[in-house]
Protein backbone atom coordinates (compact mmCIF):
# COMPACT_ATOMS: atom_id res chain seq x y z
CA UNK A 1 0.00 0.00 0.00
CA UNK A 2 1.24 3.58 -0.88
CA UNK A 3 2.27 5.65 2.55
CA UNK A 4 0.31 8.64 0.69
CA UNK A 5 -2.55 8.47 -2.09
CA UNK A 6 -3.83 11.30 -4.07
CA UNK A 7 -6.63 10.67 -6.37
CA UNK A 8 -8.65 13.01 -9.08
CA UNK A 9 -7.52 16.47 -6.36
CA UNK A 10 -9.15 19.16 -7.50
CA UNK A 11 -7.89 22.02 -5.14
CA UNK A 12 -9.74 25.69 -4.72
CA UNK A 13 -8.49 29.45 -3.56
CA UNK A 14 -11.47 30.60 -3.17
CA UNK A 15 -13.32 30.37 -5.86
CA UNK A 16 -10.29 29.38 -8.59
CA UNK A 17 -9.48 25.97 -9.26
CA UNK A 18 -6.04 25.79 -8.89
CA UNK A 19 -5.31 22.32 -8.95
CA UNK A 20 -7.69 20.21 -12.27
CA UNK A 21 -7.04 17.02 -11.41
CA UNK A 22 -4.06 15.75 -9.58
CA UNK A 23 -3.29 11.84 -8.82
CA UNK A 24 0.25 10.71 -7.46
CA UNK A 25 0.75 7.65 -4.95
CA UNK A 26 4.09 7.87 -2.58
CA UNK A 27 5.54 4.57 -1.68
CA UNK A 28 7.30 4.53 1.65
CA UNK A 29 10.30 5.32 2.45
CA UNK A 30 11.86 6.77 -0.72
CA UNK A 31 12.23 10.57 -1.81
CA UNK A 32 9.67 11.70 -4.55
CA UNK A 33 9.90 14.75 -6.04
CA UNK A 34 7.18 17.11 -8.10
CA UNK A 35 8.07 19.08 -10.67
CA UNK A 36 6.71 21.88 -12.64
CA UNK A 37 7.23 25.57 -13.67
CA UNK A 38 6.28 28.29 -12.02
CA UNK A 39 2.65 28.33 -10.62
CA UNK A 40 1.97 24.29 -11.63
CA UNK A 41 0.19 24.03 -8.57
CA UNK A 42 3.17 22.75 -6.95
CA UNK A 43 2.75 23.76 -3.99
CA UNK A 44 -0.59 23.96 -3.94
CA UNK A 45 0.01 20.03 -3.59
CA UNK A 46 1.72 20.21 -0.78
CA UNK A 47 -1.24 22.37 1.07
CA UNK A 48 -3.87 20.08 -0.42
CA UNK A 49 -2.08 16.94 1.45
CA UNK A 50 -1.61 18.91 4.99
CA UNK A 51 -5.02 20.50 4.51
CA UNK A 52 -4.37 24.44 4.26
CA UNK A 53 -6.70 24.87 1.11
CA UNK A 54 -10.27 23.80 0.56
CA UNK A 55 -9.94 20.12 -1.89
CA UNK A 56 -12.08 17.70 -3.66
CA UNK A 57 -11.42 14.24 -4.72
CA UNK A 58 -9.61 12.07 -2.02
CA UNK A 59 -5.92 12.51 -0.57
CA UNK A 60 -5.28 9.53 2.14
CA UNK A 61 -2.32 8.82 4.36
CA UNK A 62 -1.28 5.16 5.38
CA UNK A 63 -4.32 4.07 4.40
CA UNK A 64 -6.62 6.64 5.92
CA UNK A 65 -8.53 9.82 3.92
CA UNK A 66 -7.20 12.75 5.35
CA UNK A 67 -8.79 15.19 3.31
CA UNK A 68 -11.07 17.29 5.11
CA UNK A 69 -9.36 16.48 8.37
CA UNK A 70 -7.84 19.99 10.13
CA UNK A 71 -4.10 20.91 9.64
CA UNK A 72 -2.94 20.08 12.83
CA UNK A 73 -4.63 16.59 13.06
CA UNK A 74 -3.29 15.60 10.11
CA UNK A 75 0.25 16.88 11.54
CA UNK A 76 -0.43 14.97 14.17
CA UNK A 77 -0.88 11.85 11.93
CA UNK A 78 2.76 12.07 11.09
CA UNK A 79 2.86 14.67 8.09
CA UNK A 80 5.30 16.97 8.24
CA UNK A 81 5.85 20.36 6.57
CA UNK A 82 8.54 22.89 5.84
CA UNK A 83 6.60 25.12 4.03
CA UNK A 84 7.84 27.50 1.30
CA UNK A 85 9.65 30.79 3.06
CA UNK A 86 10.73 28.44 5.77
CA UNK A 87 7.56 29.34 8.62
CA UNK A 88 9.95 29.64 11.42
CA UNK A 89 9.04 31.64 14.56
CA UNK A 90 11.17 34.66 13.93
CA UNK A 91 10.47 35.93 17.20
CA UNK A 92 11.04 32.78 19.37
CA UNK A 93 14.46 31.27 19.93
CA UNK A 94 15.98 28.45 17.86
CA UNK A 95 15.46 26.04 20.81
CA UNK A 96 11.90 27.72 21.68
CA UNK A 97 11.27 26.51 18.04
CA UNK A 98 12.69 22.70 18.05
CA UNK A 99 10.56 22.29 21.80
CA UNK A 100 7.77 23.51 19.43
CA UNK A 101 8.32 20.69 17.30
CA UNK A 102 8.01 18.30 19.62
CA UNK A 103 5.24 19.55 21.12
CA UNK A 104 2.88 17.17 20.10
CA UNK A 105 5.41 14.47 21.32
CA UNK A 106 5.06 14.96 25.31
CA UNK A 107 7.20 13.10 27.31
CA UNK A 108 10.01 15.15 28.79
CA UNK A 109 12.84 12.31 28.24
CA UNK A 110 12.07 12.01 24.07
CA UNK A 111 12.10 16.11 23.64
CA UNK A 112 15.79 15.42 25.00
CA UNK A 113 16.08 12.78 22.66
CA UNK A 114 14.93 14.09 20.04
CA UNK A 115 16.90 17.25 20.22
CA UNK A 116 20.07 15.56 20.12
CA UNK A 117 19.00 13.63 17.02
CA UNK A 118 18.38 17.11 15.38
CA UNK A 119 21.46 18.41 16.59
CA UNK A 120 23.73 15.41 15.08
CA UNK A 121 22.16 16.09 11.82
CA UNK A 122 22.50 20.43 12.47
CA UNK A 123 25.04 20.51 14.64
CA UNK A 124 25.11 24.38 14.00
CA UNK A 125 21.50 25.00 15.09
CA UNK A 126 23.20 23.68 18.75
CA UNK A 127 25.59 26.88 18.80
CA UNK A 128 22.70 29.20 17.80
CA UNK A 129 20.17 27.69 20.63
CA UNK A 130 19.65 31.12 22.59
CA UNK A 131 19.50 33.31 19.34
CA UNK A 132 15.98 34.77 17.80
CA UNK A 133 15.07 32.52 15.03
CA UNK A 134 14.85 35.92 12.80
CA UNK A 135 18.33 36.33 13.47
CA UNK A 136 19.77 33.28 11.57
CA UNK A 137 21.22 33.40 8.07
CA UNK A 138 18.72 31.57 5.52
CA UNK A 139 21.06 28.63 5.31
CA UNK A 140 20.28 27.95 9.26
CA UNK A 141 16.61 28.67 9.09
CA UNK A 142 16.04 26.08 6.72
CA UNK A 143 18.04 24.44 8.53
CA UNK A 144 16.12 24.35 11.70
CA UNK A 145 12.65 24.40 9.55
CA UNK A 146 13.47 20.86 8.71
CA UNK A 147 15.23 20.35 11.92
CA UNK A 148 11.67 21.43 13.81
CA UNK A 149 9.81 19.03 11.16
CA UNK A 150 12.31 16.05 12.13
CA UNK A 151 11.32 16.89 16.09
CA UNK A 152 7.69 15.86 14.85
CA UNK A 153 9.47 12.43 14.21
CA UNK A 154 6.78 12.23 10.88
CA UNK A 155 6.54 9.34 8.74
CA UNK A 156 6.32 11.67 5.78
CA UNK A 157 8.04 14.63 5.17
CA UNK A 158 6.53 17.23 2.72
CA UNK A 159 9.44 19.81 1.45
CA UNK A 160 8.91 23.12 -0.49
CA UNK A 161 11.27 24.77 -2.23
CA UNK A 162 14.09 23.76 0.52
CA UNK A 163 16.94 25.28 -2.11
CA UNK A 164 15.22 28.47 -2.43
CA UNK A 165 17.42 31.72 -1.83
CA UNK A 166 20.38 29.54 -0.66
CA UNK A 167 23.77 29.75 -2.24
CA UNK A 168 24.85 26.84 -3.96
CA UNK A 169 27.06 25.34 -1.40
CA UNK A 170 24.43 25.63 1.50
CA UNK A 171 21.83 23.99 -0.78
CA UNK A 172 24.31 21.02 -1.22
CA UNK A 173 24.83 20.58 2.59
CA UNK A 174 21.25 20.41 3.16
CA UNK A 175 20.67 18.22 0.48
CA UNK A 176 23.29 15.89 2.06
CA UNK A 177 21.58 16.04 5.25
CA UNK A 178 18.05 15.46 3.72
CA UNK A 179 19.38 12.34 2.03
CA UNK A 180 20.70 11.16 5.62
CA UNK A 181 17.44 11.55 7.13
CA UNK A 182 15.94 9.57 4.53
CA UNK A 183 17.69 6.93 4.90
CA UNK A 184 18.89 6.76 9.15
CA UNK A 185 15.56 8.01 10.24
CA UNK A 186 13.49 5.92 7.67
CA UNK A 187 11.69 9.70 6.81
CA UNK A 188 9.36 9.49 3.33
CA UNK A 189 9.94 12.78 1.81
CA UNK A 190 8.25 14.76 -1.14
CA UNK A 191 10.06 17.40 -2.38
CA UNK A 192 8.89 20.22 -4.75
CA UNK A 193 11.77 22.21 -6.50
CA UNK A 194 12.26 24.81 -9.05
CA UNK A 195 15.81 23.80 -9.69
CA UNK A 196 14.67 20.42 -11.15
CA UNK A 197 18.21 19.04 -11.70
CA UNK A 198 18.82 19.08 -7.66
CA UNK A 199 15.55 17.24 -7.25
CA UNK A 200 16.02 14.57 -9.66
CA UNK A 201 19.38 14.30 -8.44
CA UNK A 202 17.80 13.41 -4.74
CA UNK A 203 14.67 12.01 -5.71
CA UNK A 204 13.81 8.11 -6.40
CA UNK A 205 10.90 8.89 -8.15
CA UNK A 206 9.34 12.07 -9.90
CA UNK A 207 5.94 13.42 -11.30
CA UNK A 208 5.69 16.36 -13.40
CA UNK A 209 3.07 19.11 -13.22
CA UNK A 210 1.74 21.38 -15.68
CA UNK A 211 -0.80 23.82 -14.82
CA UNK A 212 -2.86 21.77 -12.27
CA UNK A 213 -2.14 18.31 -13.55
CA UNK A 214 0.38 15.88 -13.69
CA UNK A 215 1.20 15.21 -17.19
CA UNK A 216 4.64 12.15 -16.64
CA UNK A 217 5.74 10.04 -13.65
CA UNK A 218 8.34 8.10 -13.49
CA UNK A 219 12.10 6.60 -11.60
CA UNK A 220 14.21 10.25 -11.10
CA UNK A 221 16.77 8.59 -13.83
CA UNK A 222 14.49 7.93 -16.45
CA UNK A 223 12.48 11.43 -16.01
CA UNK A 224 16.03 13.08 -16.22
CA UNK A 225 17.08 11.51 -19.31
CA UNK A 226 13.99 12.08 -20.96
CA UNK A 227 14.17 14.93 -24.11
CA UNK A 228 11.43 16.73 -23.67
CA UNK A 229 11.93 17.22 -19.39
CA UNK A 230 15.63 18.05 -20.76
CA UNK A 231 14.72 20.47 -22.77
CA UNK A 232 11.84 22.90 -20.84
CA UNK A 233 13.59 21.82 -17.29
CA UNK A 234 16.88 21.11 -16.95
CA UNK A 235 18.31 23.53 -20.10
CA UNK A 236 20.50 21.84 -21.72
CA UNK B 1 8.80 68.42 52.09
CA UNK B 2 6.80 65.80 53.37
CA UNK B 3 7.93 62.57 52.38
CA UNK B 4 5.36 60.15 54.50
CA UNK B 5 2.61 62.12 51.82
CA UNK B 6 4.91 60.97 48.56
CA UNK B 7 5.45 57.50 49.71
CA UNK B 8 1.79 56.95 50.23
CA UNK B 9 0.78 58.90 46.75
CA UNK B 10 3.63 56.33 45.30
CA UNK B 11 2.19 53.36 46.74
CA UNK B 12 -1.49 54.34 46.12
CA UNK B 13 0.07 54.95 42.41
CA UNK B 14 1.09 51.44 42.39
CA UNK B 15 -1.95 49.29 43.68
CA UNK B 16 -4.13 51.61 41.11
CA UNK B 17 -1.58 50.59 38.45
CA UNK B 18 -1.44 47.24 39.37
CA UNK B 19 -5.05 46.91 38.54
CA UNK B 20 -5.08 48.82 35.12
CA UNK B 21 -1.86 46.37 34.65
CA UNK B 22 -4.17 43.35 34.74
CA UNK B 23 -6.97 44.80 32.53
CA UNK B 24 -3.91 46.14 30.32
CA UNK B 25 -2.39 42.75 30.40
CA UNK B 26 -6.10 41.09 29.63
CA UNK B 27 -6.66 42.71 26.56
CA UNK B 28 -3.24 42.29 25.14
CA UNK B 29 -3.55 38.31 25.61
CA UNK B 30 -6.82 38.81 23.38
CA UNK B 31 -4.69 41.13 21.23
CA UNK B 32 -1.57 39.44 19.91
CA UNK B 33 -3.69 36.40 19.02
CA UNK B 34 -6.64 38.12 16.82
CA UNK B 35 -5.49 41.83 16.67
CA UNK B 36 -8.67 42.70 17.85
CA UNK B 37 -9.57 44.34 21.63
CA UNK B 38 -12.09 43.11 23.54
CA UNK B 39 -14.39 45.92 24.82
CA UNK B 40 -16.29 43.43 26.38
CA UNK B 41 -13.16 42.45 28.77
CA UNK B 42 -14.35 45.05 31.86
CA UNK B 43 -17.66 43.79 31.92
CA UNK B 44 -17.11 39.91 32.01
CA UNK B 45 -14.56 41.52 34.81
CA UNK B 46 -17.46 43.41 36.55
CA UNK B 47 -19.90 39.90 35.48
CA UNK B 48 -17.34 38.23 37.96
CA UNK B 49 -16.94 40.11 40.43
CA UNK B 50 -21.12 39.86 40.97
CA UNK B 51 -20.66 36.46 40.80
CA UNK B 52 -18.14 36.61 43.64
CA UNK B 53 -20.22 38.95 45.37
CA UNK B 54 -23.27 36.36 44.84
CA UNK B 55 -20.99 33.19 46.57
CA UNK B 56 -20.16 35.29 49.39
CA UNK B 57 -23.51 36.29 49.82
CA UNK B 58 -24.62 32.80 50.21
CA UNK B 59 -21.87 32.32 53.27
CA UNK B 60 -18.92 30.62 50.96
CA UNK B 61 -15.43 32.22 52.64
CA UNK B 62 -14.08 34.88 50.56
CA UNK B 63 -10.72 32.77 49.58
CA UNK B 64 -13.10 29.86 48.29
CA UNK B 65 -15.00 32.28 46.51
CA UNK B 66 -12.47 33.93 44.86
CA UNK B 67 -10.47 30.64 43.30
CA UNK B 68 -14.48 29.36 42.13
CA UNK B 69 -14.46 33.19 40.52
CA UNK B 70 -11.57 32.91 38.61
CA UNK B 71 -12.66 28.90 37.72
CA UNK B 72 -15.92 30.17 36.40
CA UNK B 73 -14.41 33.21 34.71
CA UNK B 74 -11.63 31.39 32.83
CA UNK B 75 -14.64 28.52 31.67
CA UNK B 76 -16.66 31.55 30.64
CA UNK B 77 -13.75 33.23 28.83
CA UNK B 78 -13.29 29.78 26.43
CA UNK B 79 -16.97 29.30 26.22
CA UNK B 80 -17.74 32.69 24.83
CA UNK B 81 -14.76 32.02 22.30
CA UNK B 82 -15.87 28.66 21.51
CA UNK B 83 -19.56 29.36 20.96
CA UNK B 84 -19.78 33.13 19.59
CA UNK B 85 -16.16 34.36 18.58
CA UNK B 86 -15.21 31.12 16.39
CA UNK B 87 -17.94 32.31 14.56
CA UNK B 88 -15.68 35.25 13.58
CA UNK B 89 -12.70 34.47 12.88
CA UNK B 90 -12.83 35.30 8.60
CA UNK B 91 -15.59 38.23 10.05
CA UNK B 92 -14.66 41.87 8.88
CA UNK B 93 -13.17 43.79 11.76
CA UNK B 94 -16.46 45.82 12.05
CA UNK B 95 -18.86 42.58 12.36
CA UNK B 96 -16.36 41.66 15.78
CA UNK B 97 -16.30 44.73 17.20
CA UNK B 98 -20.29 44.96 17.04
CA UNK B 99 -20.25 41.68 18.79
CA UNK B 100 -18.09 43.14 21.51
CA UNK B 101 -19.86 45.89 22.15
CA UNK B 102 -23.24 44.21 22.14
CA UNK B 103 -21.55 41.53 24.77
CA UNK B 104 -20.67 45.03 27.10
CA UNK B 105 -24.49 45.90 26.40
CA UNK B 106 -25.74 41.98 27.40
CA UNK B 107 -23.14 41.97 30.39
CA UNK B 108 -24.11 44.92 31.65
CA UNK B 109 -28.03 44.59 32.09
CA UNK B 110 -27.80 40.93 32.88
CA UNK B 111 -25.75 41.72 35.76
CA UNK B 112 -28.36 44.60 36.48
CA UNK B 113 -31.10 42.52 35.74
CA UNK B 114 -29.82 39.53 37.75
CA UNK B 115 -28.34 41.98 41.11
CA UNK B 116 -30.33 45.07 40.56
CA UNK B 117 -27.86 48.49 40.02
CA UNK B 118 -27.93 48.94 43.67
CA UNK B 119 -24.82 49.86 44.66
CA UNK B 120 -23.09 46.95 46.67
CA UNK B 121 -20.58 46.69 49.14
CA UNK B 122 -17.47 43.74 48.07
CA UNK B 123 -15.20 42.95 50.74
CA UNK B 124 -11.44 43.20 50.73
CA UNK B 125 -9.82 40.23 52.85
CA UNK B 126 -6.62 42.09 53.52
CA UNK B 127 -8.03 44.17 55.85
CA UNK B 128 -7.44 41.44 58.10
CA UNK B 129 -4.50 39.97 57.19
CA UNK B 130 -2.35 43.41 57.20
CA UNK B 131 -1.64 46.30 59.88
CA UNK B 132 -2.98 49.39 58.79
CA UNK B 133 0.23 51.91 58.66
CA UNK B 134 0.37 55.54 57.77
CA UNK B 135 2.27 54.67 54.58
CA UNK B 136 0.04 51.95 52.66
CA UNK B 137 -3.24 50.30 53.70
CA UNK B 138 -3.97 46.94 53.63
CA UNK B 139 -6.01 46.77 50.85
CA UNK B 140 -3.69 48.57 48.63
CA UNK B 141 -0.37 46.67 49.98
CA UNK B 142 -2.72 43.63 49.15
CA UNK B 143 -3.64 44.46 45.66
CA UNK B 144 -0.15 45.08 44.56
CA UNK B 145 0.86 41.70 46.06
CA UNK B 146 -2.10 39.38 44.86
CA UNK B 147 -1.36 40.88 41.01
CA UNK B 148 2.44 40.62 41.12
CA UNK B 149 1.62 36.75 41.90
CA UNK B 150 -0.45 36.74 39.41
CA UNK B 151 1.81 38.28 36.72
CA UNK B 152 4.65 36.27 37.82
CA UNK B 153 2.84 33.03 37.80
CA UNK B 154 1.47 33.99 34.22
CA UNK B 155 4.90 34.98 32.98
CA UNK B 156 6.70 31.86 34.18
CA UNK B 157 3.47 29.82 32.66
CA UNK B 158 4.05 31.89 28.97
CA UNK B 159 7.84 31.20 29.17
CA UNK B 160 8.46 27.89 30.73
CA UNK B 161 5.63 25.71 29.58
CA UNK B 162 4.76 23.93 26.49
CA UNK B 163 1.18 25.20 26.40
CA UNK B 164 2.70 28.42 27.01
CA UNK B 165 4.64 28.24 24.42
CA UNK B 166 1.90 26.46 22.41
CA UNK B 167 0.00 29.74 22.76
CA UNK B 168 2.84 31.82 22.20
CA UNK B 169 3.40 30.55 18.72
CA UNK B 170 -0.16 30.46 18.06
CA UNK B 171 -0.47 34.13 18.89
CA UNK B 172 2.51 35.16 16.48
CA UNK B 173 1.87 32.64 14.05
CA UNK B 174 -1.04 30.68 13.44
CA UNK B 175 0.25 28.44 10.01
CA UNK B 176 3.56 27.86 11.57
CA UNK B 177 1.78 26.48 14.53
CA UNK B 178 -0.59 24.23 13.23
CA UNK B 179 1.87 22.86 11.32
CA UNK B 180 3.32 21.14 14.49
CA UNK B 181 0.30 19.91 15.34
CA UNK B 182 -0.59 22.77 17.88
CA UNK B 183 -4.31 23.07 17.96
CA UNK B 184 -4.31 27.28 17.59
CA UNK B 185 -8.15 27.22 18.03
CA UNK B 186 -8.15 25.96 21.38
CA UNK B 187 -5.35 27.92 22.16
CA UNK B 188 -7.02 30.93 21.17
CA UNK B 189 -10.07 29.86 23.81
CA UNK B 190 -7.32 29.23 26.16
CA UNK B 191 -6.20 32.74 25.81
CA UNK B 192 -9.52 33.95 26.55
CA UNK B 193 -10.35 31.87 29.30
CA UNK B 194 -7.32 33.43 30.67
CA UNK B 195 -7.95 37.04 29.75
CA UNK B 196 -11.20 36.56 32.19
CA UNK B 197 -9.74 34.68 35.13
CA UNK B 198 -7.15 37.71 35.14
CA UNK B 199 -9.97 40.40 34.18
CA UNK B 200 -11.76 38.99 37.43
CA UNK B 201 -9.12 39.33 39.71
CA UNK B 202 -8.42 42.92 38.29
CA UNK B 203 -12.56 43.42 39.26
CA UNK B 204 -12.01 41.91 42.33
CA UNK B 205 -9.46 44.21 43.94
CA UNK B 206 -11.02 47.36 42.18
CA UNK B 207 -14.98 46.59 43.76
CA UNK B 208 -13.80 47.14 47.81
CA UNK B 209 -12.47 50.73 46.54
CA UNK B 210 -15.51 51.55 45.00
CA UNK B 211 -18.13 49.86 45.69
CA UNK B 212 -19.82 47.19 42.92
CA UNK B 213 -22.50 48.31 40.31
CA UNK B 214 -22.89 47.15 36.71
CA UNK B 215 -20.76 50.17 35.72
CA UNK B 216 -17.88 49.31 37.82
CA UNK B 217 -15.24 48.26 35.05
CA UNK B 218 -16.38 51.24 32.92
CA UNK B 219 -13.49 53.57 33.81
CA UNK B 220 -10.76 50.96 34.62
CA UNK B 221 -11.20 49.08 30.88
CA UNK B 222 -10.31 52.64 29.38
CA UNK B 223 -7.68 53.17 31.67
CA UNK B 224 -6.47 49.35 31.16
CA UNK B 225 -6.50 50.40 27.29
CA UNK B 226 -4.31 53.42 27.52
CA UNK B 227 -1.89 51.34 29.62
CA UNK B 228 -1.81 48.93 27.01
CA UNK B 229 -1.29 51.52 24.26
CA UNK B 230 1.14 53.47 26.61
CA UNK B 231 3.08 50.12 26.95
CA UNK B 232 2.98 49.07 23.58
CA UNK B 233 -0.13 47.04 22.94
CA UNK B 234 2.02 43.95 20.80
CA UNK B 235 4.16 43.70 24.16
CA UNK B 236 2.65 41.84 27.06
CA UNK B 237 5.34 43.14 29.41
CA UNK B 238 5.05 46.78 28.23
CA UNK B 239 1.66 46.95 28.69
CA UNK B 240 1.88 45.57 32.43
CA UNK B 241 4.66 48.74 33.06
CA UNK B 242 2.21 50.67 31.13
CA UNK B 243 -0.44 50.17 33.79
CA UNK B 244 2.15 50.45 36.72
CA UNK B 245 3.33 53.93 35.05
CA UNK B 246 -0.20 55.64 34.79
CA UNK B 247 -1.08 54.79 38.20
CA UNK B 248 2.13 56.57 39.24
CA UNK B 249 2.21 59.03 36.74
CA UNK B 250 -1.61 60.61 37.71
CA UNK B 251 -0.82 60.08 41.91
CA UNK B 252 2.64 62.13 40.79
CA UNK B 253 0.98 65.33 39.74
CA UNK B 254 -0.88 65.13 42.87
CA UNK B 255 2.48 65.18 44.43
CA UNK B 256 3.72 67.94 42.17
CA UNK B 257 1.23 70.24 42.58
CA UNK B 258 1.67 69.74 46.64
CA UNK B 259 5.35 70.41 46.17
CA UNK B 260 4.46 73.69 44.24
CA UNK B 261 1.85 74.51 46.58
CA UNK B 262 -1.24 75.16 44.04
CA UNK B 263 -3.85 72.81 43.47
CA UNK B 264 -5.31 72.72 39.64
CA UNK B 265 -6.08 69.37 38.83
CA UNK B 266 -6.62 67.69 41.79
CA UNK B 267 -7.95 64.42 42.23
CA UNK B 268 -11.09 64.88 40.24
CA UNK B 269 -8.67 65.41 36.96
CA UNK B 270 -5.39 63.59 38.13
CA UNK B 271 -6.27 60.45 35.66
CA UNK B 272 -7.49 63.16 32.70
CA UNK B 273 -4.06 65.00 33.20
CA UNK B 274 -2.49 60.96 33.09
CA UNK B 275 -4.49 60.42 29.78
CA UNK B 276 -3.40 63.70 28.23
CA UNK B 277 0.54 62.60 28.83
CA UNK B 278 -0.68 59.24 27.38
CA UNK B 279 -1.82 60.80 24.03
CA UNK B 280 1.24 63.17 24.19
CA UNK B 281 3.44 60.06 24.52
CA UNK B 282 1.45 58.23 21.61
CA UNK B 283 1.49 61.02 19.42
CA UNK B 284 5.65 60.66 19.19
CA UNK B 285 5.46 56.97 19.79
CA UNK B 286 2.85 55.41 18.31
CA UNK B 287 3.90 51.97 18.99
CA UNK B 288 4.05 52.96 22.66
CA UNK B 289 7.37 52.84 24.99
CA UNK B 290 7.99 49.66 24.67
CA UNK B 291 6.12 48.49 21.66
CA UNK B 292 7.79 46.86 18.36
CA UNK B 293 7.03 48.79 15.03
CA UNK B 294 5.69 46.63 12.47
CA UNK B 295 6.34 46.72 8.92
CA UNK B 296 3.55 45.90 6.84
CA UNK B 297 4.60 45.53 2.95
CA UNK B 298 2.21 46.60 0.59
Amino acid sequence: MALLEVKGVKAYYGQTEALHDVSFALEEGGITTLLGANGAGKTTTLRSICGMVRTVGEISFSGRRINGMATEEIVRMGVAHVPEGRGTFVNLTVDENLRLGSYTQGKKDRVQRDLDLVFNYFPRLKERLQQQAGTLSGGEQQMLAIARALMLAPRLMLLDEPSFGLAPLVVQEIFRIMRRINEEEKVSMLLVEQNAALALDLADHAYLLETGNVVMSGPAQVIKNDEGVRRSYLGY
Amino acid sequence: MNWEFVLHQATSGLANGAIYASVALALVMIYTATEHINFAQGEMAMFSCYIAWQLIDWGLPYWVAFFCTIAISFAGGVAIERVILKRFHNAPVLAVIIVFIGLLVIFNSIAGWIWSTVLKQFPSPFVDIFPTTKLVGPHQLGVVLTILIILTGLYLFFRFTPLGLAMRAAAQNPVSARLVGVRVNWMLALGWGLAAAVGAVAGMMVAPIVFLDPNLMAGILLYGFASALLGGISNPGGAVLGGFILGLLENGIIVVENLVGVTVFGNELKLTVALIVVIAVLIFKPSGLFGKVRVKRV
